[in-house]
């Protein structure tokens, strides 16, 4: 009997249904590097930018554009330097970066995170800060949740974990910042290192 | 039960596998991304959906994405049925060699 070809049968099976609907997995590396961005960022913040006790940031003020730009910069390297280690991969495994899962996962990554973004102008627009950190790490977990069908690995425990953040921290006004830092600094660490470790035992 | 019981001789080939294997996983499949996965010519990738449609085990859907004709295909019940079962042989044969 023609054992090894049944053998290569479930071989490219497995292949097919793994490269059609969802190849791309980020590598641990992005998601801990993400993380040392969004620590770095917050760690510039906190010691320059926080308004002092008494005054408050408004939407004119100098610090306020600068906490933009860092965040704007975090998002930015955490993108680029994601794209790169999977860029690399892509290539190393002989697969193209670009084709029709990818742009599934980016549309529906987007959809979610895009609402977010421009409900949060709306709101800083009129003068609602309070909840920037909560609805954040809301629409960035909805949006992982929502593309994790289209990625290998355990993204969307990611998302679950930033949505659950969000969650908690609109429950608890004026820790913005801090549950900030848990969910895109410290959570991304985590689950980078802990992909990273996987990758590396097989 | 012999041991071949459950395979299906419809998918003992590598493209209509293939077509299967995809659409098993995905909603809907369009012409070109199955020639980019499956990396098969226009001709030779029709006649095999061509096969697999003749046995109901997948269905064709032609429509215009502005001038530009767009055929999709999505998996039947039937199909995903005669699939399941094939693989389900392929992995008892498997299991019985070791």
């Amino acid at each position: 009997m023609d054992e090894n070809k049944y053998l290569e049968d479930i071989g490219q099976i497995k292949d097919l249904m793994n490269r059609s609907s969802r190849f791309l997995s980020l590598s641990g590396l992005s998601g801990i590097m993400a993380g040392l961005y969004a620590l770095s960022g917050a760690a510039v913040t906190y010691l320059f930018l926080l308004p002092q006790p008494g005054s408050y940031i408004t939407l004119h003020s100098w610090n306020f554009k600068l906490i933009i730009a860092i965040l704007l910069a975090v998002a930015a390297l955490s993108i680029v330097t994601a794209y790169l280690l999977s860029a690399k991969k892509a290539k190393k495994n002989n697969e193209k970066l670009w084709d029709g899962t990818t742009k599934r996962l980016l549309i529906s990554f987007l959809i979610p995170l895009v609402t977010g973004g421009i409900y949060i102008l709306i709101k800083l627009t009129s003068q609602h800060y309070g909840l920037t950190g909560s609805l954040m790490l809301i629409f960035y977990g909805l949006a992982l949740v929502n593309a994790s069908k289209y990625t290998l690995g355990n993204i969307q425990y990611l998302g679950f974990a930033e949505i659950a953040l969000g969650l908690m921290c609109a429950a608890l006004p004026g820790y913005g910042f801090w549950f900030w830092v848990l969910g895109f600094g410290v959570l991304h660490i985590v689950y980078g290192a802990f992909m990273y470790l996987k990758e590396q035992k097989r | 039960m012999g041991l071949i019981d459950g395979i299906n001789k419809l998918f003992d080939h590598r493209i209509r596998l293939g077509i299967m294997s995809i659409l098993m996983v995905n909603e809907h499949v369009d012409f070109n991304r199955f020639k980019e996965l499956l990396e098969v010519t226009d001709g030779n990738l029709a006649s095999h959906t061509k096969t697999l449609e003749n046995a109901n085990y997948i269905l064709v859907e032609k429509s215009f994405i502005g001038r530009k004709p767009n055929t999709k295909y999505r998996i039947t019940k039937a199909g995903r049925t005669a699939f399941s079962k094939h693989i389900e042989a392929l992995e008892h044969i498997i299991k019985q060699q070791k």
